[in-house]
């Protein structure tokens, strides 16, 4: 064997499994070696699921001999902390909710184990989804594996460093500001937010439920597709999952040709743009126009107020979401209290970790009696006008293209005692979201020996121009994503 | 505008946060140091422009009313902190009479 199994995307093991080349089995040891080696560095994963990663693995086998394999048998990958699986102890990255083992698996999740995924462990994240680098663990924090004195970014940067280091084939995420996207730029992998409604959010710990959407990191634009078209589609037990056709792979090889790709000035304007990541989105902007793809400017005039209205949205939600956590049900209790509300307050004060208590601080806040109209039905007013910004640019464009992050990964510690600082990281990924648009992020080259990410956002509904676009690119840029060497 | 110390301590008892030592100083300059940026959306005149709630248009669909599994009142209960005769246990609520 020539090629390290631990380097490879889905399509190219599923080819190996059905040669028999090698078998899930083998297939999960490599992997499991590969965490042995690499995770005392990158630290990508909270928790192993060895027993049922085996147990998943023979049974992919099985299925393998007699002709009953789905799309992902015998595929290793690895669960961010805050989507729910049966009897695994998942406590999205909190200390509140150490030790909490879910009573039934969300959706998604269930449709990727279905399709004969094996899982390998859960990943570390920002508390609650909260963050921009992974170090508002509740644990500990990830390292970059391009370099491990920087941090994966975040929120889900435990599944984005999983798949940068050839711990997992593909991993899940979650995205509600960029979380999914721009660990997948800083970690040099490949990383998309479906369109809010496309996936069922049951069993996601909420962070901001108009917000947030589950999404994969892979290795390959095609491993993108797959893993979204398995996860997709109508479920009862989310009503806000749409029953829409699910045909997010319609196209995927038919290339750029006469595809406007529209470039929002404003995006390339943000406060803190390096030059490094400039130069390399200009240049895979020259590749795609080489492909037949055709360049329009567009604008994107309100993109200087999405942070603030993003900044009152998602904390009002939080802070409604996170109530549930009281000390009652599950997780952490401090019943040393003369009352319920001194328990409830002592249990929050001390599991929950600093940024989420500033953020449940500024939604209640931004909530409270006299002050609801002044910020949360202004930002929900500048959600509309952030919306329709992008309704107008894509009346002239096809898709959307700019950096992901305006920056490469950034040293572990550099922004934690500026919350605002953080909070830029988002800038460029966040109107996705606030919209309900799909984006994707596409490795494109390096900025000081770490990895850049261009972003491909559509309009709703319309991940098959994300992923035609990202596959355009993959193709002519020759584009293959690498898995950093850590030892 | 600014957090005062008073305000911290209201929507601090609002939202059931405990406050430790150094907590109210904390919240009061980090907060008003993100409302300070978040004020710019007053710049914006939103009188004519209606809100956004939820961003995707999905139907309220509604479904037959049809009783089915749910969890065993074991399985609800299994990570509870604290349980008793098949309850989930808090401290009292009332003063005793």
């Amino acid at each position: 064997m020539t090629l390290d199994p631990t380097h490879l995307t889905i399509s190219e093991l599923r080819h190996m499994l059905d040669e028999r080349e090698l078998s899930a089995q083998e297939l999960l040891g490599l992997h499991l070696e590969r965490i042995e080696a690499a995770d005392a560095d990158v630290k990508a994963f909270l928790r192993l699921t060895t027993a049922r990663a085996a147990e998943q693995a023979q049974a992919a086998d099985r299925a393998l001999r007699d002709g009953t394999a789905g799309p992902l048998a015998g595929i290793p990958m690895a669960v961010k902390d805050v989507l729910c699986v049966k009897g695994v102890e998942t406590t999205a990255g909190s200390q509140i909710l150490k030790g909490f083992k879910p009573p039934y698996t969300g959706t998604a999740v269930q449709r990727i184990f279905d399709a004969g995924a094996v899982m390998l462990g859960v990943t570390n994240c920002d508390e609650f989804a909260m963050g921009s680098s992974t170090e508002n663990s509740g644990y500990f924090p990830t390292h970059n594996p391009w370099s491990l004195d920087r941090v994966p970014g975040g929120s889900s940067g435990g599944s984005a460093a999983a798949v940068a280091a050839g711990e997992a084939t593909f991993s899940l995420g979650t995205d509600t500001g960029g979380s999914i996207r721009q660990p997948a730029a800083l970690c040099g992998v490949i990383g998309m937010k479906p369109t809010y409604g496309r996936v069922s959010r049951y069993g996601l710990i909420a962070f901001a439920s108009s917000l947030d959407q589950i999404g994969p990191f892979t290795r390959s634009v095609e491993d993108c597709a797959l893993i979204l078209q398995t996860m997709a589609g109508h479920d009862p037990l989310d009503s806000t999952c749409a029953d829409r056709p699910n045909n997010v792979a319609r196209g995927l090889h038919d290339g750029v040709e006469r595809i406007r790709l529209g470039v929002p000035r404003e995006y390339f304007e943000v406060k803190g743009m390096e030059s490094g990541v400039r130069l390399a989105i200009q240049k895979a902007l020259n590749t795609l126009e080489a492909a037949g793809a055709e360049l329009v400017d567009v604008s994107l005039p309100h993109t200087d107020y999405g942070l603030a209205a993003y900044y009152i949205i998602a904390p009002a939600e939080c802070s409604s979401n996170l109530a549930r956590f009281d000390g009652v049900r599950y997780g952490m209790s401090e019943q040393d209290a003369q009352n319920i509300t001194e328990a409830y307050m002592k249990t929050r004060r001390k599991g929950f970790g600093a940024e989420v208590r500033r953020r449940v601080m500024l939604g209640t806040y931004a909530l409270s009696s006299g002050y609801y109209d002044a910020y949360y039905l202004k930002a929900q007013k500048v959600r509309t006008l952030i919306k329709q910004d992008f309704d107008d640019a894509f009346a002239n464009c096809d898709a959307i293209v700019s950096a992901t992050s305006p920056t490469v990964a950034f040293p572990i510690g550099s922004r934690t005692q500026d919350p605002l600082s953080m909070y830029l990281c988002d800038v460029l990924t966040l109107g996705g979201n606030l919209a309900g648009l799909p984006g994707i992020s596409v490795p494109c080259g390096m900025s000081d020996g770490l990895p850049v990410g261009l972003q491909v956002l559509a309009p709703q509904w319309r991940e098959d121009i994300t992923l035609r676009v990202a596959r355009a690119y993959e193709l002519a840029a020759d584009m293959r994503v690498e898995v950093a060497l850590v030892d | 505008m600014p957090l005062s110390r008073d305000q911290v301590r209201h929507v601090a008892l609002l939202a059931r946060l405990g406050l430790e030592q150094g907590d109210e100083d904390f919240y009061a300059e980090q907060l008003s140091g993100i409302l300070r940026h978040i004020d710019r959306l007053q710049e914006l005149n939103t009188d004519a422009i209606p809100p956004t709630a939820q961003v995707v248009e999905v139907a309220a669909t509604l479904r037959e009313d049809v009783p089915r599994p749910c969890l065993t009142q074991e399985e609800a209960l299994a990570n509870a902190p604290a349980a008793v005769d098949g309850f989930f246990r808090v401290p009292s609520i009332q003063e005793e009479a």
